[in-house]
């Protein structure tokens, strides 16, 4: 019988199996012939995933819920010490099984989608890289492992959203996915130093352990608060640094998935609850985090409405759910961040790669106006892909429902207006994903005839992990099924070890109120269904062209508020201006000449000063004796 | 012999000292201000000499004849050296026809 | 034996002089000759017995014969060797003088080491020489044979005329 302890010993192979991959299928790219590399990436991180499991069922049995892994000393200069240590515990093992479970099934679905890139060993590194990155950010004890991993996933984005670096805009789009996630790092770092100013130590137990000295809405507590939700801000995507997460879907799809569903995206997530006790004694952040959670979520959902490229209404639905795990992050209820955070990995990460899915039925098409009528072609996809839709609706009883409700419920317990609009922004998402659904499979096919000749279901290879996920989909909610369902809310406790919920929401609602809310927000999602689907089934109704101009609301949510526009006018725009103006003098005239004429004055000297080189052996010996004397002149006076 | 070995009750060792310390600046001076290669070598080998006899004297003040030994090798090393400058000596007549030691500089290509 | 000590040392200081100073490298080499045997004598003088005959054999006997080969063989005897100008040998003289100077002057102060009492004057015997070789010095002594065959080898590889440009 594996006990915790013992299995825990062996933690250290659930990121280093994925890394290994890495090194193997780099090295060994041109050996690797076929499917052979994504056959070697996704084994080694299915037994990442193995290990996981087993450390998750050996926990459940054992007493001891948590346990820090020494690996070795890493860095130890004077007053910094910081061990290379992971931290095992109920939040990095549920966050371990997401990233390695549904990595895994994206890798072996990646297998079927990327078979005929030419890239194939490449990407198949990257991915594995990619999910290294991610366990270790996870796994870490300190704030300076998770910022290793942090910074990982970071290059590893850059490099998979411009995997097809050939094509211009897609480097841009990396090249701003980096930037964006830059400033947000910048925060972040920040936030580290000025922790370890604070409590001299990086551990998290260290840090949590010294808390206790602070009284609520201390100034320290808040900058550092402040500095890490900026870092938090710019990987998980939130406004003002959220424009990189839809440009990302110029990656291949399942990257898409990966940075979506399992990934990246939720590493802000993370940093925050896994900080819960920190934040917990700044108040003042946490409703900061709740106004931009809410702010985002509707704000990404009202874009989401008038999108026409299938990835980029997935792309705005993930920033407007992670909105929503901001809400709960802002609420203080940092389990249901990490419960809606489990299910919408599911079924995000299921609607990217039907979504995938789809894409290669259609061999490369992505905008919705001419798709429709898939429905018989991919029943598979169209299956899985309703399931998706139904459970990111929050139809009950699909998992995003239950996450969802949770969320909306302790957003009424606070406050009824932040319920309303969180409502308001879940029935948008279920029009605009119904709108995706009805306009990709119902109706004819609006593409071209040769497109439609070629439509197929896809190998088993991409199927097979769809209907995983679909199933994962429609249970996940019952990970944390509602006590008031009669549940046990299996998560929340499992979770408590390492989350502190936020006190002041503890007051429980009247259990007659949550049967009210729910019915009501079911009401309304049947009825935006139905709104849906008389405009879209019905009316036949289709997002008109882009050549048609549009009244100015759709006007401005197609163009996504033109916040790219205004970031590019408020900020890339003088620095560019900047930069010509400041060229021509500062680069030419001072830093160039400075540098420039370094080289010149020592290429003059060399010019002198080599003819003392000339091979003179009378000269070296009269250099030699007159250096000896002088040395002993030093020595004998002074 | 007995009486001999006597003599170092009356020389003092700095003398001994005093006299190496002028043998080996000779050397240098020679090594300095000649230009034939082979009086070069033998400047060298001056120095060599004068370093001897400092470690000989040195050894019989401290009755530890290790001192000696080295001056063995020293000879040792210097035998070789000669045979080999010498050798590189004769090349260099034979080459460009001339000792002058400013003309080595060609050999630092 | 006072006087002896200071006579050999005057005829070595004035013959090395000569060595550097004199125009023909033979007579060069006959100075160089006289001061190794005045150095021989020195070592006589400080009852370093084998020391003295192994010095006589191995320069006298075998180096300074082997420079005579060598300046007779290539008739380097004409002293037609192309003097230094008198600005480097003025300063070859001041740095040597220099050189003198600075060395007396790190020595002058120097402690003197009083010698050992009662002094063992046997050390220099070949029994005591020979054991000390062979016995604390064995290894290096088996050593410099390999540099010893290694110098013959790159003299022999020197000296060979080149095949190639004849």
């Amino acid at each position: 019988m594996v006990t915790f302890s013992n299995i825990v010993k062996y933690a250290w192979l659930v990121p280093l199996l994925p890394f290994a991959g890495f090194l193997i299928i780099i090295f060994f790219s041109r050996l690797l012939k076929g499917k052979s590399s994504g056959i070697i990436a996704s084994a080694l991180i299915s037994l990442s995933f193995l290990i996981s499991l087993l450390m998750f069922f050996a926990q459940s049995d054992s007493a001891v819920k948590s346990i820090t892994l020494n690996i070795f000393s890493w860095l130890d200069v004077g007053a910094l010490k910081i061990p290379f240590e992971l931290l095992i515990d109920p939040l990095s093992l549920n966050m371990m099984l997401i990233v390695s479970g549904v990595g895994l099934l994206i890798h072996v679905f990646s297998i079927g989608y990327m078979l005929h890139d030419e890239r194939f060993n490449t990407f198949f590194a990257y991915m594995n890289l990619f999910s290294a990155s991610m366990l270790l950010l996870v796994m870490g004890a300190n704030y300076l492992i998770l910022f290793m991993g942090w910074e990982g996933v970071g290059l590893c984005s850059y490099l998979l959203i411009g995997f097809w670096f050939k094509n211009d805009l897609y480097n841009l789009a990396a090249r701003k996915a980096f930037v964006m996630n830059r400033i947000g790092d910048l925060g972040f770092i920040l936030g580290i130093i000025l922790l370890f100013f604070t409590f001299r130590t990086l551990n998290f137990s260290g840090v949590f352990a010294q808390l206790s000295a602070f009284t609520p809405n201390n100034s320290t507590i808040v900058i550092i608060t402040l500095l890490l939700l900026v870092g938090a801000l710019g990987k998980s995507a939130q406004i003002p640094l959220f424009t990189w997460l839809p440009d990302a879907m110029a990656g291949p799809t399942p990257v898409s998935a990966l940075i979506h569903a399992a990934t990246m995206v939720t590493a802000g997530i993370y940093l925050i609850a896994r900080s819960s006790l920190l934040f917990n004694l700044a108040p003042f952040t946490l409703d900061i985090i709740l106004a931009i959670g809410l702010i985002t979520a509707l704000f990404a959902a009202t874009i989401g409405i008038y999108q026409n490229d299938i990835k980029k209404v997935l792309a705005y639905s993930t920033v407007s759910q992670l909105g929503y795990m901001f809400i709960a992050l802002g609420l203080g209820v940092y389990s249901s961040a990490i419960f809606h955070l489990t299910t919408h990995a599911f079924f995000k990460a299921l609607l990217f790669l039907g979504a995938g899915s789809i894409i290669h039925a259609l061999s490369g098409e992505q905008d919705i106006r001419k798709m429709g009528g898939l429905k018989k072609k991919l029943p598979i996809t169209f299956l899985t892909f309703l399931i998706a839709t139904l459970a990111i609706s929050g139809f009950p009883p699909f998992s995003g429902f239950f996450s969802k409700d949770e969320i909306l419920m302790a957003a009424f317990a606070r406050n009824p207006l932040i319920y309303v609009l969180g409502l308001f922004g879940a029935l948008m998402t279920c029009f605009y994903m119904f709108r995706l659904l009805f306009l990709v499979f119902y109706n004819q096919f609006r593409g071209t005839p040769e497109q439609e000749s070629h439509i197929h279901e896809s190998p088993a290879l991409i199927s097979v992990p769809l209907i995983i996920l679909a199933i994962l989909s429609v249970v996940g909610g019952f990970l944390n099924f509602p006590e008031i369902f009669g549940g046990k809310a299996a998560q929340a406790n499992f979770l408590s070890v390492s989350l502190t919920n936020y006190a002041s929401n503890a007051g429980h609602m009247a259990v007659s109120t949550e049967w009210i809310l729910m019915a009501v927000s079911v009401l309304f999602l049947l009825f935006i269904v139905a709104f849906a689907y008389n405009r879209f089934i019905k009316q036949k109704m289709l997002p008109a062209g882009d050549e048609i101009p549009l009244a100015f609301i759709p006007k401005l949510l197609s163009n996504k508020y033109y916040v790219d526009e205004l970031y590019n006018w408020l900020i890339v725009m003088p620095y560019t201006a900047l930069s010509e103006k400041v060229f021509p003098k500062m680069e030419l005239n001072i830093i160039d000449k400075t540098v420039n004429s370094f080289g010149e004055y020592t290429m003059w000297l060399g010019e002198k000063v080599r003819r003392i080189q000339a091979g003179n052996i009378s000269f070296y010996v009269f250099a030699m004796v007159t250096g000896v004397i002088f040395f002993i002149i030093i020595n004998l006076y002074f | 012999m007995k009486d001999m070995s006597v003599a170092l009750k009356f020389i003092p060792l700095d003398h001994y000292v005093l006299l190496c310390i002028i043998l080996f600046s000779i050397g240098v001076l020679g090594v300095l201000y000649r230009r034939n290669t082979i009086i070069i070598i033998m400047c060298i080998e001056l120095m060599l000499n004068s370093v001897n006899l400092l470690l000989t004297a040195f050894s019989v003040y401290h009755s530890d004849p290790t001192g000696q030994i080295f001056v063995f090798f020293i000879m040792v090393v210097a035998a070789a050296e000669v045979a080999v400058g010498l050798a590189i000596l004769v090349m260099m007549k034979r080459n460009i026809d001339s000792v002058d030691i400013n003309l080595l500089s060609r050999l630092k290509w | 034996m006072t006087f002896l000590f200071y006579l050999l040392a005057a005829v070595a200081i004035l013959s090395a002089l000569m060595v550097v100073f004199s125009r023909s490298p033979i007579n060069s080499v006959i100075f160089l000759i006289i001061c190794f045997l005045s150095i021989a004598g020195h070592y006589i003088l400080l009852n370093a017995q084998f020391l003295a005959v192994v010095h006589i054999i191995v320069y006298t006997g075998a180096i300074m014969v082997l420079f005579l080969f060598v300046i007779m063989l290539l008739n380097l005897n004409t002293s037609n060797e192309p003097h230094k100008s008198q600005l480097t040998r003025i300063t070859a003289v001041i740095t040597g003088g220099l050189l003198l100077l600075v060395l007396i002057a790190a020595t002058k102060d120097a402690v003197l080491i009083q010698a050992k009492n009662p002094a063992d004057y046997n050390i220099g015997l070949v029994k005591q020489i020979g054991q000390t070789l062979f016995k604390q010095f064995l290894l290096p002594f088996e050593i410099s044979s390999v540099l010893f065959i290694s110098a013959m080898v790159g003299a022999v590889m020197l000296g060979k005329k080149d095949s190639k440009k004849n």
